[in-house]
């Protein structure tokens, strides 16, 4: 392990050894990590590499059939989502984070409304509630006249923001994000970066999930990869630059593979869509770098 | 941070597609104003149609209320559980078993009853029609099968009992006698009984109806149970995952329609002085009716319950129109299909509508 240099600060939320099986499937097997208050861990694989199955599992809507989980170093067992969430881990879902058809304001606070006055008479304070979620937005610099639009009418950036805004506003001491870049355009992905280490400068431990590592690379501390239901490596940000981190996350001998194959390509008269292609690839790769160094020095 | 980003007042470049949501458009998505539009309508239709059967009166005004009434309660409760996306096919049948169940308590035991008195025998005939709702929900909760087939079951299992238990107890499918019952002028005032006014008979379950509307409103709109509803029907993952109690809430809605069948039963009985296991037949179709027509949507997560009211009285005023005006009685099922499916289209489009801006 290469992060020991920080020792000064205990992780705030650690899994050690943790396997989970379904059935004869083996999701998860002897996965360990951990995340710090006040950094961001990037989880970082390929689809099927066993991602989701372990965000899950650490917002408590799955139980691991093996390993120890530990909360501010306590080892602690959820039951559902809504333990994980008592004890301030809030997860932002990439799809299923926000209802379409509900107004703005009632999915802000959904499952966790403010209310006045005494039983029987106890009820939803809607003004509050209205009032908080056009400050809480305004502060991430999206404007909203109206609090009741649907949010089914926002922008995916716009919607990921709102639910990062909720999760921080509710005071979630960690903050696990599930591919909240994977479906925006550069510039979105940019704001989103952009609260990411918001929420990191107020001390929340983040963990970024992305199989982007263009998107990791400039937010995270350090980097996690999953391959395969099992770690292939955690490595601090200093000891790893990004080629090699893109490398080894689509697996080395692979992309190698794959770079003879597009070169092979290229070099026939039908290889040159193939060459644009790669060229165009080369530019969206810049711009998207750039927007997230962009985002980095805003702050 | 903490210094430079306290600025509350918005900056004047703001997003321009936030100003575009203007005061119709803001109208267009409240679910009700389609309802209420055809009530309007309907309405107007009959006024114009039947004017000379007397159909813009006090006697056919009241006619309407209290043929809506019972049907407005029953949607009320099928209205929040269909916001909550999930259905209940058995309420008409729960209806059936609510009364033979009242009934059966307060028989004799001579006659095959258990002949318990007024009081004990509500509370022990609303706790078994709760437990049905409960069988209901905990079904649909542990199974996670559609709550559709689920209640399909439940509205041949309830209605069979029904049937059944009065059979074996007294070898009738009708109970009658309710009116003996010592006590039943209080429960007839409370239910049963007809206000008078300008020569028109309304029943007091008029104002149960008003009043268990008002009630449901408060709650979907104000409230945190409420916000759950909606948030349950519009995606019942996302919900879990914040927090929602979404098994916890689904059982007690399918507790709560059972309870609006058993309301629903106890005013019959009363009005009718007994029970009969074939009442509320059709009634869980007919509150489906009513609350899609009110906009409720079919997949969950939008609707309000001024609609289902609205689509109650809709369904009223047709049947009395029908009714008023002479016309062939099969004429009403043709105008009430055509004006759920008018319903269901006008409701997608608004729906559409509110998610695409």
């Amino acid at each position: 392990m290469t992060h020991n240099e920080s020792m000064t600060i205990a992780p705030i939320l650690e899994v050690k050894s943790i396997s989970k099986f379904f059935g004869s499937v083996i999701a998860l097997h002897d996965v360990s990590m951990f995340v710090r208050p006040g950094e961001v861990t990037c989880l970082l694989g390929d689809n099927g590499a066993g991602k989701s199955t372990l965000i899950k599992t650490l917002a408590g809507v799955h139980k691991p059939t093996e390993g120890e989980y530990f909360f501010e170093g306590k080892p602690v067992d959820f039951n559902s989502p809504r333990d994980a969430l008592e004890h301030g881990i809030a997860t932002v879902y990439q799809d299923l984070a926000m209802i379409p058809l509900m107004s703005i304001w009632r999915n802000f606070f959904l499952g966790s409304e403010p209310t006045k006055g005494v039983p029987p008479l106890r009820r939803f304070d809607v003004s509050h509630a209205k009032q908080v979620t056009r400050e809480e937005m305004a502060k991430m610099g999206i404007d909203i006249r109206n609090p009741d639009q649907p949010v089914g009418t926002l922008s995916g950036g716009e919607r990921q923001s709102v639910a990062i805004a909720r999760a921080v506003y509710f005071g979630a001491k960690v903050l696990i994000l599930d591919e909240p870049t994977a479906a925006l355009g550069v510039k979105q992905a940019g704001v989103v970066l952009r609260y990411i280490l918001q929420a990191k400068q107020r001390g929340i431990g983040v963990i970024f999930i992305t199989h982007n590592p263009h998107h990791a690379y400039p937010v995270g501390d350090h980097f996690v990869i999953l391959r395969r239901g099992t770690i292939y490596g955690d490595y601090a940000k200093a000891d790893v630059p990004l080629e090699q981190l893109v490398s080894m996350m689509a697996g080395g001998a692979d992309l190698e593979a794959l770079s003879h194959e597009l070169a092979s390509a290229s070099r026939t008269d039908t290889g040159r869509a193939a060459e644009e292609l790669a060229e165009a690839a080369q530019a969206y790769h810049a711009t998207a770098v750039e927007a997230a160094e962009g985002a980095t020095q805003d702050e | 941070m903490t210094t430079t980003e306290e600025a509350p007042a918005p900056p004047e470049t703001a997003d321009e597609r936030v100003r575009r949501v203007g005061g119709l458009a803001n109208l267009m998505t409240r679910p009700e104003i389609g309802a209420l539009a055809a009530l309007v309508l309907v309405w107007v239709f009959f006024a114009i149609v039947a004017f000379d059967n007397n159909f813009v009166s006090m006697a056919a005004t009241a006619s309407i209320l209290n043929r809506a009434a019972p049907l407005g309660i029953l949607a009320v409760a099928v209205a929040l559980l269909m916001i909550a996306g999930e259905f209940d096919l058995s309420v008409g049948s729960i209806i059936g078993f609510a009364g033979i169940a009242i009934m059966l308590m307060v028989t004799p035991g001579s006659a095959g009853g258990f002949g318990l008195a007024l009081g004990p025998a509500i509370v022990i005939a609303l706790l078994i029609t709760l437990a049905a709702g409960l069988f209901n929900g905990i079904l649909v909760v542990t199974t996670k099968l559609p709550s559709f087939i689920i209640t399909l079951g439940g509205l041949f299992i309830f209605r069979g009992l029904a049937t059944a238990a009065a059979r074996i107890r007294t070898a009738r499918t009708q109970l009658g006698g309710f009116g003996d019952v010592p006590g039943f002028d209080i429960l007839n005032a409370l239910l049963g009984q007809k206000i008078d006014i300008f020569g028109a008979a309304f029943d007091i379950a008029i104002l149960w109806w008003i009043g268990l509307t008002a009630l449901a409103t408060w709650v979907l709109l104000r409230t945190k149970v409420g916000n759950w509803i909606y948030g349950v029907g519009g995606d019942t993952n996302a919900s879990r995952n914040v927090g929602v109690p979404v098994n916890r809430l689904v059982v007690s809605l399918f507790v709560l329609t059972a309870f609006a069948a058993f309301l629903v039963a106890l005013i019959q009985v009363t009005q009718f002085g007994g029970a009969d296991s074939l009442r509320g037949e059709q009634q869980e179709f007919n509150a489906i009716i009513a609350a899609v027509v009110g906009g409720v949507l079919l997949t969950g997560g939008y609707g309000s319950v001024v609609g289902a009211a609205a689509g109650a009285l809709i369904f009223a005023l047709v049947q009395q129109g029908i009714t008023i005006t002479g016309v062939d009685a099969d004429w009403f099922k043709v105008f009430v299909g055509a004006i759920l499916v008018l319903a269901v289209i006008f409701n997608n489009y608004i729906r559409q509508r509110a998610q695409k801006r």
